[in-house]
């Protein structure tokens, strides 16, 4: 049993956090008291800011710095809101509660901080994580849709009334969420060697069903489609402490894959953020290959599936792996696609007693 | 078959033809009797420089069909009265009147306040009741009246003399007619309102049959000059005119003729025309044959070195009296006055004058409010027919800012020897093209004073708007920065505040 304790991870980062709102809020009381009309300065997010870095094999924001100062007529209302949010971060934060975007949309009023609308409140997130470089979810801000963990990981709680409490991530048959108690837990310890992600719900139950866990000895996150950023941060987080590889399995076709490539090199959306990509997990299929290998039922492509192809082949993030351009041309090739559930045509257990073990070895079909 | 010839007399025309004067249905006619009535009222005393005061009643004497009621109509007066001897025939005689010498009244004809008598009688069968005192005696006559139709003349049904103990002057004028007034309501409170609007100067006391008072009070008693007299103008002549003065001069030549009978017509300037026109200045113009008077006519016409007539004719309200009508019955917002210099038409002098009201009182309706008058009478029917209505339309309003949602409210004011109606009911303006030019020219100038009005507003209110974003913001930054810090105390922004309102001006 391998015993694996990060340093109190959690804990510091929270830390830093609060301290980097604090810094924001000291920031503006200076320039106000110093009788000037403050200024708050972020990297540009438009698009033409947006750059590939091969090195984080990730997104990330250029030099090109963006200001608001609320001696501008239109950008005091979204300079006083920005000020809000960091202060409601602070609050949630240092409070350990949590909240979700439409509630940070009516919480604000309360404060007589009315938004026009929920993209507006959300805008304004994004602009409290690219000036302090923390997401949402490190402010205790999470989204509303869950995806769930299963597998022999035990953790220790960080929330208020849980604090030291400790769960083994197999203790409920339909695997635990992926929400804020989870993502602010310690890891403790685990048995697992890799960590398995599958894009759909019904396939994770699967495997559970078919004991997945022990036989391969893996974790298994279901991402729900197109992962959630806290279950990217969190299979980054598994890699990083554990030291665990991590293999992804979606649909095969140009969605299911860059439902992989997410969770690998990030989205042009977080550019502004660090820390939700995990470099080094693989995609292990279901490749354009694969279907033509294990003969597997197929839909055709229909057009917008090509015309995905022809711009995921342009895209920067699939240029680093030579297996993407060769996938996107079997895909083209082929024109044909496939869902992972189209493996039950071998019968109920072949994807995990055959698909399964070559993929992670990075075998061809045994025949 | 033998065809049958007939004569008939002007007033039995007008009374098979009472639809060209407005008496086409029971309510346009209650309407229209109201109004002719009233007006010779004004005309009565503004004649004599007296603000009007004047107190009408139409009070329900029985119903006559499913619609309509017969009522009894009283207008009285503070007007010039009447000489007992001119009562019977200023009442009773189609195309008799006060008024046929040019200068400007409301009145043209010697028709109007007749045909509603006329009406009255042939709807009820009733006779008229005349009283009037000119003041300077102290008698008060008292005629009752009937028309005789056909033979257009005043039958005096009886007569009364009554002792004037208080000096009054005035005249009352009290018929019955049918009518349905229930219909005519809204457009009889709106004439008294927009009545009320030219005439500031004027009080008007309406009871309606359900005992309603409705009351107009003067907010000045300073009145536009009354106009004078004038000789018909040579552009304005016709040749039935022409034989009329020729018929009644008492010169003997041309020269002389022409500088007596008409309107700015010299030494110099008849000797031009007479040698213009080939005819010798010694001519008798009561030799003229009939020939030479068309010819006269024409050449009248077309000689180029006449004068323009002038304005003295007219009595146009002025820019103080018509921003005080208009500011009593709208109490807009912003308003601007206007009038034109005299200009002419076919030889009648006219003067635009107009004024545009912005916001206040003035309703937002989607489109403009359109005030129209002619020599100070309201002119309420027809309104897309009118020339102002049409240069209205036309208008570029864009550049002037103005666009038809707001609460703008345009009142046109024309005054002329004559008043180019379209009909002989007074409704709108016919589409002469200097007339039209004036009214466009005119527009144009009070558009752009709205126009400077709305720009100074909107820099205004933008201002305004600034400020107020600042003060609600800036507070909140200061506050949630505070808490943000961890400190006690909140930063002052009162200075910043104030800086945003200086740099106010220069930003955007
Ligand atoms: N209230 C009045 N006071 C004095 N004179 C009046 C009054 N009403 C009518 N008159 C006289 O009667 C004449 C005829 O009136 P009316 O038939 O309305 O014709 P018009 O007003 O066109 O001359 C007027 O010209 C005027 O001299
Ligand atoms: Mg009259």
């Amino acid at each position: 049993m391998v015993q694996k304790k990060s340093k109190s991870s959690v804990a510091e980062r929270q830390q830093e956090v609060v301290n980097s709102l604090k810094k924001l809020g000291t920031d503006i009381y200076d320039q106000l008291d110093q009788g000037v009309f403050p200024t708050i300065n972020m990297p540009s997010r438009s698009t033409e800011n947006i750059n590939y870095d091969p090195v984080t094999r990730q997104y990330i924001l250029g030099e090109r710095v963006v200001s608001r100062s609320a001696r501008n007529i239109r950008h005091v209302k979204p300079f006083t809101q920005l000020a809000w949010a960091a202060m409601f971060s602070n609050e949630l934060t240092t409070k350990k509660k949590t909240s979700t975007l439409r509630d940070v949309y009516y919480s604000a009023q309360a404060y007589e901080m009315t938004f026009t609308d929920q993209q507006e409140s959300n805008n304004i997130i994004t602009d409290l994580e690219t000036v302090t470089g923390f997401s949402r979810e490190d402010f205790h801000i999470f989204p509303e849709e869950r995806s769930a963990i299963f597998g022999d990981l035990t953790i220790g709680y960080t929330v208020p009334g849980y604090e030291g409490k400790q769960l083994n991530l197999t203790s409920h048959p339909d695997g635990v969420l992926i929400g804020p108690a989870l993502t602010t837990s310690e890891f403790i310890n685990t048995k697992a060697n890799k960590v398995i992600a599958i894009e759909k719900g019904a396939l994770f139950t699967r495997f559970i069903e078919e004991n997945v866990h022990n036989k391969h000895n893996a974790l298994l996150i279901s991402c729900g489609g197109q992962a959630p950023r806290q279950t990217r941060s969190f299979i980054r987080r598994l890699q990083k402490e554990l030291n665990l590889p991590v293999y992804i399995f979606t649909d095969g076709d140009p969605w299911g894959m860059h439902i992989a490539q997410v969770i690998i090199s990030g989205s042009a959306n977080a550019a502004h953020l660090r820390d939700l990509n995990t470099p080094d997990a693989v995609w292990s299929g279901v490749w354009a290959s694969d279907i033509v290998e294990y003969k597997l039922p197929t839909d055709p492509l229909d057009e917008v599936d090509i015309k995905r192809l022809y711009e995921l082949a342009k895209d920067p993030r699939y240029q680093n792996d030579p297996l993407w351009q060769r996938e996107i041309k079997m895909f083209l090739k082929i024109k044909k696609k496939a869902e992972q559930e189209a493996f039950s045509r071998y019968g109920l257990t072949y994807i995990v007693d055959e698909y399964l073990p070559n993929k992670l070895e990075g075998k061809p079909k045994s025949s | 078959m033998a065809q049958t010839f007939e004569e008939i007399s002007a007033s039995d025309f007008f009374y098979r033809n009472r639809d060209i004067a407005g008496f086409t249905n029971p309510s346009r006619a209650i309407f229209v009797a109201i109004r002719e009535i009233v007006e010779n009222s004004l005309d009565a005393a503004e004649s004599q420089k007296i603000p009007p005061e004047i107190f009408i009643r139409l009070s329900f004497e029985s119903e006559a069909t499913k619609d309509t009621q017969i009522y009894k109509l009283h207008v009285e007066d503070n007007g010039c009265g009447i000489p007992p001897r001119f009562i019977p025939s200023a009442f009773g005689q189609i195309l008799y009147g006060s008024k046929y010498k040019l200068k400007q009244t409301r009145g043209t004809f010697g028709l109007g306040g007749k045909m509603s008598l006329l009406y009255g009688q042939v709807t009820t069968h009733q006779a008229a009741t005349i009283t009037s005192s000119t003041g300077d005696t102290n008698k008060i006559y008292q005629f009752k009246l009937m028309i005789d139709i056909q033979r257009n003349r005043p039958i005096i049904i009886d007569r009364k003399v009554l002792i004037n103990k208080d000096g009054w002057r005035g005249t009352i004028v009290e018929f019955s007619l049918e009518g349905d007034y229930l219909r005519a309501m809204p457009k009889i409170l709106e004439y008294f309102k927009q009545t009320a609007m030219v005439n500031p100067y004027a009080n008007l006391t309406f009871v309606d049959p359900k005992g309603r008072l409705y009351k107009f009070t003067r907010v000045t008693t300073i009145m536009p000059e009354p106009p004078k007299e004038t000789l018909p103008h040579p552009y304005g002549v016709d040749v039935e005119l022409l034989q009329r003065l020729i018929a009644i001069t008492e010169c003997t030549n041309m020269t002389d003729f022409l500088r007596r009978h008409f309107h700015r017509v010299g030494e110099i300037t008849a000797q031009k025309f007479l040698e213009f026109s080939g005819l010798t200045p010694s001519k008798n113009p009561k030799k003229l044959a009939h020939e030479e008077i068309v010819k006269l006519t024409q050449n009248l016409k077309k000689f180029k070195d006449f004068l323009p007539p002038d304005a003295s004719c007219l009595s146009p309200l002025g820019e103080e009296l018509l921003r005080a009508g208009i500011t009593k019955e709208l109490n807009p917002e912003y308003l601007v006055v206007h009038q034109r210099k005299p200009s002419t038409y076919g030889g009648h002098p006219f003067i635009v004058e107009m004024g545009i009201a912005y916001g206040g009182g003035v309703p937002k309706t989607g489109s403009f409010v359109i005030y129209r008058f002619a020599n100070r009478i309201p002119l309420l029917y027809d309104e897309a027919s009118d020339v102002s209505f049409r240069v209205i339309g036309s208008m570029n309003w864009r550049r002037y800012k103005v666009s038809p949602d707001m609460p703008i409210a345009i009142v046109v004011h024309l005054c002329s020897t004559k008043v180019p109606y379209k009909t002989v009911g007074k409704e709108f303006l016919a589409d002469r093209a200097e007339i039209r030019r004036e009214i466009a020219n005119e527009l144009r100038e009070v558009a752009r004073q709205l126009g400077h009005f709305l720009t100074r507003q909107e820099h205004v209110d933008r201002e305004k708007k600034r400020i107020s974003i600042f003060s609600k913001y800036l507070p909140r930054i200061a506050q949630f920065a505070a808490i943000l810090a961890q400190r006690e105390r909140i930063p002052d922004i009162e200075k910043l505040l104030k800086s945003v309102q200086k740099y106010g001006a220069e930003e955007e």
